[in-house]
């Protein structure tokens, strides 16, 4: 037997009464091994002005690149503030195998909602100085100059922050997939 | 169990583009450079589980979540998820949400100039039980204005959100109702060329699930993206 997917819609502008009863932007419990980090971003849009109705969901391995290990469920939604903020705090996951077997780099999925798409969009966080980045078979996918748009920044003076943006459209437009 | 080694990709004209300009708000959201082409690796084939102790046993009812009981036309809305292959997903989270019966949301955002309802938040969540159904009691929404053009009137429609089992399952959709005139109209029902993946999004009048003197029954069966039962290693042999 062989069916369709069921057409996406948009999420809408009202999705808060719907989704926000799992707002999830500490994904770590007490005792979670692993390198503490936060990450926290805007979402902008064609017009440079800040999106504050986009919900942003992010699926990750542990700290050992195993996904879905117990005490470690590894997903996070956020919704975005009237600045188009949102926020994570979580562990740098470990790194897992991609095409081939060959190991990816160290990063986060994110799928992000918001009224305007009519589909999610699909990108990547990728970690700033990690050493596996320049071998990564998804990264070497993306146009060199590009690249940067899936890496997050340090925060200048705070340990383990990084920035992270989504920015819609533009010169410095963020890779989006498809998959 | 064999190994999964992707998701089918969508069939031609069965979902949508980013660039829509008849909804309006795609215009400023939407890509301007190239997608790049993602290979499916372990973090898209696999994805976050959900059980009982977030999703409360009554989540489901949507007309028992107040002191009263809301105004409107009570409906049980039910169906099943399965994948492309025809089966069942089972334990997964589906999310909903919806106008009431008036056509108004209760959230800070909507000015629209109807009655919120006390007794009514619009809101609710159940898992899939192992054969993949899911059922919610609630009430029909209205339908409301919106300011996409002039005159513009959103079809009564019911939000659903869905995970699956892995990242690219995921779903975020609508419902509407039969014989609604305001579907053809609708840029956001139409944002896809094939028809039979619009009609999908239609439910049907369920008199199996209909409870007699109570609530009418609404039947949408969700389809979520199904793993490619080829794998490589056999192609090769």
């Amino acid at each position: 037997m062989s069916l369709h997917a069921t057409t996406s819609q948009t999420v809408g502008p009202y999705l808060h009464i719907g989704l926000t009863w799992l707002i999830i932007e500490n994904l770590v419990p007490a005792g979670v091994a692993g390198e503490r980090i936060s990450i926290e971003g805007r979402v902008i849009d064609g017009d440079g002005k800040p999106i504050n109705d986009a919900l942003v969901e992010i699926w990750q391995a542990n700290g050992d690149g195993k996904y879905g290990e117990k005490g470690f469920r590894g997903f996070g939604r956020s919704a975005t503030d009237d600045e188009g903020m949102f926020r994570f705090h979580t562990i740098k996951p470990g790194r897992v195998p991609g095409p081939g077997g060959k190991l990816q780099a160290p990063h986060i999925a994110v799928n992000v909602f918001m009224r305007g798409l009519l589909k999610q969009h699909v990108t990547r966080i990728y970690f700033p100085d990690d050493p596996a980045n320049p071998e990564d078979p998804i990264l070497a996918l993306v146009p060199a100059d590009r690249r940067g748009t899936l890496v997050a920044k340090k925060v200048a003076g705070k340990s383990g922050a990084l920035e992270w943006n989504v920015i819609l459209q533009g010169r410095d437009e963020t890779v989006f997939f498809d998959c | 169990m064999s190994q999964i080694v992707g998701y089918r990709r969508p069939a031609a004209g069965t979902q949508p583009d980013y660039l829509f300009p008849r909804y309006a708000s795609t215009v400023k959201r939407a890509p301007t450079q190239p997608l790049v082409m993602l290979p499916q690796t372990q973090t898209e084939l696999s994805g976050p589980v959900f059980g009982y102790g977030e999703v409360k046993r009554g989540d489901h009812d949507l007309t028992k979540q107040h002191a009263g009981d809301p105004i409107g036309e009570r409906i049980v809305v039910s169906g099943r998820v399965l994948d492309e292959n025809g089966r069942p997903v089972p334990n997964t989270l589906v999310e909903i949400w919806q106008a009431n019966s008036a056509g108004r949301y209760p959230h800070r955002i909507d000015q629209h100039d109807a009655p919120t309802d006390p007794n009514f938040t619009g809101a609710g969540r159940t898992l899939t039980d192992k054969r993949g159904n899911y059922r919610f009691v609630t009430i029909r929404p209205g339908e409301y204005p919106w300011r996409n053009h002039y005159n513009a009137w959103r079809p009564a429609h019911i939000h659903f959100s869905l995970f699956g089992q892995a990242f690219v399952q995921r779903l975020v959709t609508q419902m509407y109702f039969p014989g609604d005139p305001l579907l053809a109209e609708d840029p956001m029902f139409n944002c896809v060329p094939d028809e039979g993946a619009r009609n999908r999004l239609i439910s049907s009048l369920d008199w199996e699930t209909t409870i007699p003197e109570i609530a009418l029954g609404y039947r949408f069966d969700i389809i979520l993206r199904g793993p490619d039962e080829t794998p490589m290693e056999s192609r090769k042999s």
